[in-house]
C-alpha cells in the first residue's frame, strides 16, 4: 500500500501525458493536476486500466467559474479515487467560456452521467458524447446557467422592492 | 367503428405509469416514469430537482458559519453527520486540531445520528412490504435520540449541532444519562426488530434477490455506503480516510453478497449494532478536556465574557458579521454519512465566502443505477428497491 503514493502517481502521469499536464500541486495531501482538456478520456482510462494505480472510482465531478480568467472562464474539476491504493487525485481541465466543450467521461464512469447534467446546468459546460445531456435540477426552459457569476444573488441592502410584500 | 376496438393490438401496447413526483411509497418527491408491460417494468426515465433550492449558490454568498443550517437540509434523516462533515472541511482548511474530546463527543452524535438513519430506512423497508409494526415501534427510539440531540443542541431534526472549532456546549449530565438509558435499552428494542423482520418468511420473499447489483456495476455508478457495502466491497470512509479519531475505536464493518435488497437491511441492521458498539466505547473512554480548540477567528467565546471582555467582544463581532480571515486554496474532505460517502469541496478565494463549494451527495450519484435495478422487475418490487436504497429527496437535489 505504501509503494503508491503521490509521487509515484505524478511519475506515472507524467511519464505518459508530459506535454498535457499544466501544473501539478499538492493543497491538504490531494495530488492536483492541471490538463489539457482533449486528454482527459485518455488519461482517465490510463488510470483507469494502470495495473498498479487501479484508479477506478469516480467520486466527484463539478464545475467552476472564473470570470476574470482569460481564457480558462469555466473549469471542470474530477476527484478520483483508487480504492485499491486508497489514493486520491484532482484533475482539473480548463475551458474558455466561448467553446465551453469537453468529452464525456460517461464512457469510463456511469456515475459521471448526472453529475455531468448538474454542471451542464448551472455552468452551461457542453459534454461532447454524453448520452442525454439536458438539465437535471432546473427546469427546462431556463434560459441562463444560474452558478455561474455573473448572476448575483439578491443583495440584501436593495430597497427597490416593495416590502409590504416580503413582511419587512 | 364499434369493430375498431377489437383490432386494437394490445400486445404491442406499453403503459406508462408515473410513479410520483408526490407518491404515498416514495417517501420523498422523486418521479419516475415507467414504462410498464403489465406488470413488469420495461425501462423508466427518471426526473428529479423538485426540491431544488439552490444551496451550493446560496453557499457562495453566507459567511462560513451560516453554511451549517444549508448542510442540516441535505440528508435530514442524518443532519449532525453533514453539519459535522462541514465543521472538519473548514476545520482542515484552516489548519485546525481538535481536541480528543470534541472528536469523541462528535463521534457519539454522529453515530447516533447513524442509528437514526438506520434505524428509518430499515423499518420503511418494512413498511413497503405490509409490516407496520416495526416501523412503529423503532420510531420511538429515534425519537429518543433525537432528545439527545435536543439535549444537546436544542434542535431535533435539523439540528445544526456543533461549530467550525469545537462543540457549542460540553455534554450536560443530563445528555450523559440519556446516552447511557439508550446504550442500555436499544439493544433490546433492536433484537425485537430483528426478530420481527430478519427471518421472516414474508420479508425474505419480498427482499431477497430484488433490486441486485453486482459490485463491479455498483462501483461503475459510484454507489457507496451500505448500498455498495452489500455488494461485498468493505468501503467505508471511517476506515479507509479516518477523520475524527475513528481509528481510536474497534468496529467491523458489515458487507453483504448479493446486493439486493436484503443484503442492504442486513448490512444496515449489523451497522446499527456496531454504532452501538462505537457510542459505547467512545462513552467510557471520553475524555477530559476542553470541547472547543483555540480558534478565536471562528468558535464564538462565551456570551458573559462577550458582555465584559473587550477582546471576546471583538472577536464576537468579527464572527458574526463574518469578517475572519480564511486562507486561499481548495480542500476535499469527506464524511461517512448515512447513505455513503458524503463530500464537500470546498475553495476559497480567502474572502468571506466560499468560493465555490460543491457537495458530493451521495444519494445524487446512486439514484442513477435505479433503473437498473428495477427493470425486469414488478412494480412493487421497485417500491421496495427505492426504500432500501435510501434515497433523500434533499439530499438528491441539494
Amino acid at each position: 500500500m505504501n509503494d503508491v503514493n503521490n509521487a509515484y502517481l505524478l511519475k506515472e502521469l507524467q511519464e505518459e501525458f508530459m506535454d498535457a499536464i499544466h501544473s501539478v500541486e499538492e493543497p491538504y495531501g490531494m495530488l492536483t493536476i492541471e490538463l489539457d482538456r482533449v486528454q482527459i478520456l485518455p488519461l482517465l482510462n490510463f488510470l483507469y486500466q494502470h495495473p498498479v494505480i487501479q484508479m477506478q472510482f469516480l467520486t466527484d465531478l463539478c464545475g467552476l467559474h472564473f470570470p476574470d480568467n482569460k481564457g480558462k472562464e469555466l473549469s471542470v474539476v474530477y476527484h478520483l479515487h483508487s480504492f485499491t491504493k486508497n489514493i486520491r487525485l484532482r484533475i482539473k481541465c480548463y475551458m474558455p467560456i466561448e467553446a465551453p466543450q469537453i468529452n464525456s467521461i460517461t464512457s469510463v464512469y456511469e456515475a459521471s452521467n448526472w453529475q455531468e447534467r448538474e454542471t451542464y446546468d448551472f455552468f452551461g459546460i457542453e459534454f461532447v458524447g454524453h448520452p442525454n445531456l439536458k438539465r437535471i435540477l432546473n427546469v427546462d426552459e431556463m434560459d441562463y446557467f444560474p452558478m455561474r457569476k455573473e448572476y448575483p444573488l439578491e443583495d440584501q441592502t436593495r430597497t427597490d422592492k416593495d416590502d409590504k410584500y416580503f413582511g419587512r | 367503428m364499434e369493430n375498431n376496438i377489437t383490432e386494437f393490438d394490445y400486445k404491442s401496447e406499453y403503459t406508462t405509469l408515473n410513479l410520483g413526483p408526490t407518491h404515498p411509497a416514495t417517501h420523498g418527491i422523486f418521479q419516475n416514469i415507467l414504462t410498464m408491460d403489465g406488470e413488469i417494468i420495461v425501462d423508466t426515465e427518471q426526473t428529479c430537482g423538485y426540491i431544488h433550492r439552490a444551496f451550493e449558490k446560496i453557499a457562495e454568498h453566507r459567511p462560513f458559519y451560516q453554511i451549517t443550517p444549508l448542510t442540516d437540509r441535505l440528508n435530514y434523516c442524518s443532519s449532525p453527520i453533514n453539519n459535522m462533515g462541514w465543521h472538519m472541511t473548514v476545520e482542515k482548511l484552516l489548519g485546525v486540531d481538535m481536541p480528543k474530546r470534541v472528536d469523541y463527543m462528535r463521534i457519539i452524535i454522529m453515530e447516533l445520528a447513524r442509528i437514526a438513519d438506520h434505524l428509518i430506512c430499515n423499518s420503511v423497508i418494512g413498511v413497503d412490504v405490509g409490516a407496520l409494526t416495526g416501523f412503529t415501534y423503532v420510531f420511538q427510539w429515534r425519537e429518543k435520540i433525537y432528545d439527545i440531540f435536543e439535549e444537546v443542541c436544542g434542535a431535533r431534526l435539523t439540528t445544526n449541532i456543533g461549530r467550525i472549532g469545537g462543540m457549542e456546549r460540553d455534554f450536560s449530565p443530563a445528555c450523559i444519562k440519556k446516552i447511557r438509558e439508550f446504550l442500555q435499552e436499544f439493544p433490546k428494542i433492536l433484537r425485537e426488530f430483528t426478530k420481527l423482520l430478519e427471518r421472516n418468511r414474508i420479508f425474505m420473499d419480498r427482499t431477497v434477490g430484488v433490486g441486485a447489483i453486482s459490485t463491479e456495476r455498483a462501483l461503475k455508478y459510484g454507489l457507496t455506503g451500505p448500498n455498495l457495502r452489500a455488494t461485498g466491497l468493505d468501503y467505508d470512509v471511517r476506515v479507509m480516510s479516518p477523520y475524527s479519531s475513528y481509528n481510536d475505536f474497534d468496529f467491523v464493518i458489515p458487507v453483504g453478497i448479493n446486493g439486493d435488497t436484503y443484503d442492504r437491511f442486513m448490512v444496515r441492521q449489523q451497522e446499527m449494532w456496531e454504532s452501538h458498539k462505537i457510542i459505547t466505547q467512545a462513552l467510557e473512554n471520553l475524555p477530559e478536556g476542553k470541547f472547543f480548540a483555540e480558534v478565536p477567528e471562528f468558535y464564538l467565546p462565551p456570551k458573559e465574557e462577550v458582555y465584559n471582555k473587550m477582546e471576546a467582544l471583538i472577536w464576537h463581532f468579527k464572527i458574526v458579521m463574518g469578517e475572519a480571515d480564511v486562507p486561499v486554496g481548495e480542500v476535499y474532505h469527506s464524511v461517512e454519512g448515512g447513505n455513503g460517502e458524503l463530500g464537500f469541496y470546498l475553495v476559497s478565494d480567502g474572502g468571506r465566502a466560499a468560493y465555490r463549494l460543491h457537495f458530493r451527495r451521495p444519494s445524487f450519484i446512486y439514484y442513477q443505477a435505479y433503473p437498473e435495478m428495477i427493470k425486469g422487475s414488478t412494480l412493487s418490487d421497485a417500491i421496495v428497491t427505492m426504500s432500501s436504497m435510501n434515497v433523500i429527496a434533499g439530499e438528491l437535489d441539494a
